[in-house]
């Protein structure tokens, strides 16, 4: 049943590219496939990664992908206001993610940098890629191989919670560890 | 690049998202005036006449009186109040007009002109001196009705005010419902009043920072729909696009050249250090404008191209500089006053550089004289941003949040008026104010 929702879903999501939107021929270099599929996958992870971190989930039925054990189970990273610095409970959890990064050698994790939401947009995105950069050098320390890792910022555009005071801003000033399948 | 999808694979996919998901009907903005001028223009815009239903069902009349209200220097006579409808100048009986407070009259009248044609004909009167205004025609197809009326208000507006009307413009922002982490993102065009709303980009991933090529025909944007950032440009009227940047870390701030050939692009590479390139659209050759490992973003073509503005945090915090484009070009500071300066547009006319600022714990919009140096903040939210210049350079339009939800506001460049534009039932943000249509 989960298989026959995921492909209607799918379906429905490239209907949704097809007609409404127009999607043109894509004549660039990369995949540019208006279809976010993709995207509902990712969802699905980032309702898992809130779980683990407290935050209300609301996933596609997914389960979590990677390590589920302990520690293991965070996989969100927090920082100060302004801050690309680890703090000590975020240097244990990237310490742990990059223990078992280093054991399971053909495992692969994106490191999603988010920021909260004040200021300007595209500023935001560097910050949070910044962040993301700081959990990606801890674990290259560590003996994580560089093709295990990558990155991206969604800047302030994907916030955890919902809100626009500091309670809000301090859960969405992450970096997640997502587990790429 | 060519339009694909062949009609029945369509009609079989529409019909599965009509079965599946709620309509796409976009949120409908409605403006609000949140400050107007002390002693607006008193007018009577009276309702055009309609022959034969050629106006489409479009209150021509209503639409002009829309434009010109919302931007808080007009008043205009209640139409109850009104004891006669005249189409035509020679039927106007000025001193009544005149009696009832007005100082200018507008009348017109809407006609069809065969095959499917129509002209929009409207005369603009002093109502002190009886004088004739302006009594242009516009001519178009029926679904064209709703154009030539803010065209009327585009000529009225000059007419009164000495300044070009940006009435018969659009506007192009991202709509964001549903919570996170299940939020749908679109990015949506609409006529600058808010009308005419219409997706053109739909993903469950971020889609940010659209950006108007000079032509009003091409929106440049980023969208996080394959899972990492990639810009695109797309063609508004046939939904044609093209990926332009999908490279290794952050591809994001696109904005075109004055001449539409390339565009200035961010770009973080492996090592996540955003830097400035230049992308030339037709030999995809790309040139570096700064480095370093500062974040260097958010980068604005002077208004005679030879030029840049843009963010970066060299300094410490975020601060505008500028750099030339002949090669080993220094950056040099443009903003000095407060910690926090971000996201450099430019006017119109290029003498102002209006951008993000931190007041106190509030960011605001603030406008920089770019000759003198001399800031002024001109909006008064918690979190204000994305501003944009309206092509006439008189109206700034930016997001903010009210209410817990992200709304659209515009203001005036002398902050005298300004005007809420609220969707309902989703997050409106990062409005971009088209150019003039060629």
């Amino acid at each position: 049943m989960r298989k026959i929702l995921t492909v209607m879903l799918l379906v429905t999501v490239m209907a949704l590219g097809a007609c409404a939107h127009k999607p043109p021929k894509d004549t660039g270099a990369a995949a540019s496939s208006q279809v976010p599929a993709a995207g509902a996958g990712a969802e699905a992870n980032g309702a898992a990664g809130n779980s683990a971190a407290g935050a209300n989930a609301a996933g596609g039925g997914v389960d979590i992908a990677g390590p589920t054990e302990g520690i293991l189970a965070q996989r969100m990273i927090y920082f100060g206001f302004d801050s690309s610095e680890l703090n000590p409970e975020g240097t244990a959890l990237v310490s742990a993610h990059a223990h078992y990064l280093v054991a399971h050698s053909s495992l692969h994790v994106r490191l999603e940098g988010n920021t909260d939401e004040r200021g300007s947009r595209e500023y935001n995105i560097g910050l949070g890629e910044r962040r993301a950069q700081a959990v990606r050098r801890a674990m290259l320390l560590q003996g994580v191989a560089e093709t295990q890792l990558s990155t991206v910022s969604y800047g302030a555009e994907r916030p955890a919670v919902e809100g626009h005071d500091e309670a809000a801003w301090s859960k969405n000033r992450r970096v997640m560890i997502n587990y790429v399948q | 690049m060519t339009k694909v999808f062949p009609l029945r694979a369509c009609w079989h996919a529409a019909l599965l998202c009509l079965a599946l998901l709620p309509g796409l009907a976009p949120a409908q903005l409605k403006i609000e005036i949140t400050s107007g001028v002390t002693d607006p223009v008193p007018l009577a815009i009276v309702p055009f006449a309609s022959s034969g239903g050629a106006d489409n069902g479009v209150d021509v009349a209503q639409v002009i009186q829309g434009d010109l209200e919302g931007t808080g220097r007009f008043k205009a006579m209640a139409r109850s109040a009104m004891t006669a409808t005249p189409s035509r100048a020679q039927d106007v009986q000025m001193a009544t007009w005149k009696a009832a407070g007005n100082d200018y009259v507008v009348v017109g009248r809407v006609s069809a002109l065969g095959g499917g044609q129509v002209a929009v004909d409207f005369e603009l009167l002093n109502a002190l001196t009886g004088q004739q205004l302006a009594n242009p025609r516009f001519t178009g197809t029926a679904a064209a009705v709703r154009d030539a009326a803010h065209r009327c208000s585009d000529v009225i507006y000059e007419k009164i005010l000495g300044i070009r009307g940006a009435f018969a413009t659009r506007i192009a922002y991202v709509s964001v419902d549903g919570s996170p982490p299940a939020q749908r993102y679109q990015l949506i065009v609409a006529d600058a009043d808010g009308a005419n709303a219409r997706v053109i980009l739909e993903s469950h991933l971020p889609v940010m920072s659209p950006a108007w090529s000079p032509d009003g025909q091409w929106l440049a944007y980023v969208s996080f729909e394959n899972k990492r950032s990639s810009i695109y440009v797309q063609q508004v009227s046939s939904g044609t696009r093209r990926l332009v940047s999908g490279r290794v870390g952050i591809n994001g701030a696109p904005a075109w050249s004055p001449d539409g050939r390339k565009l200035l692009v961010t770009l973080g590479g492996s090592a996540g250090t955003p830097n400035l390139y230049i992308l030339d659209l037709a030999t995809q050759q790309l040139s570096r404008l700064t480095d370093g490992p500062s974040i260097d973003t958010e980068g604005a073509f002077a208004t005679d191209g030879q030029s840049v503005y843009f963010t970066s945090d060299r300094s410490g915090g975020p601060q505008i500089y500028r750099i030339g484009l002949e090669p080993g070009a220094k950056p040099r500071r443009v903003t000095f006053e407060g910690a926090y300066n971000a996201r450099p547009r430019l006017s119109p006319d290029g003498t102002q550089l209006v951008m993000v600022t931190q007041d106190g714990p509030n960011y605001r919009i603030a406008v920089q004289d770019l000759a003198s140096g001399t800031a002024r903040i001109l909006s008064h939210g918690r979190l204000d941003a994305s501003p944009s210049f309206a092509p006439n350079g008189a109206m700034i339009i930016f997001s903010g949040i009210e209410g817990g939800h992200s709304i659209l506001q515009r203001v005036s460049i002398d902050g005298l008026t300004s005007q809420r534009l609220r969707a309902d039932s989703a997050d409106v943000r990062e409005p971009v104010w088209a150019p003039f249509a060629r």
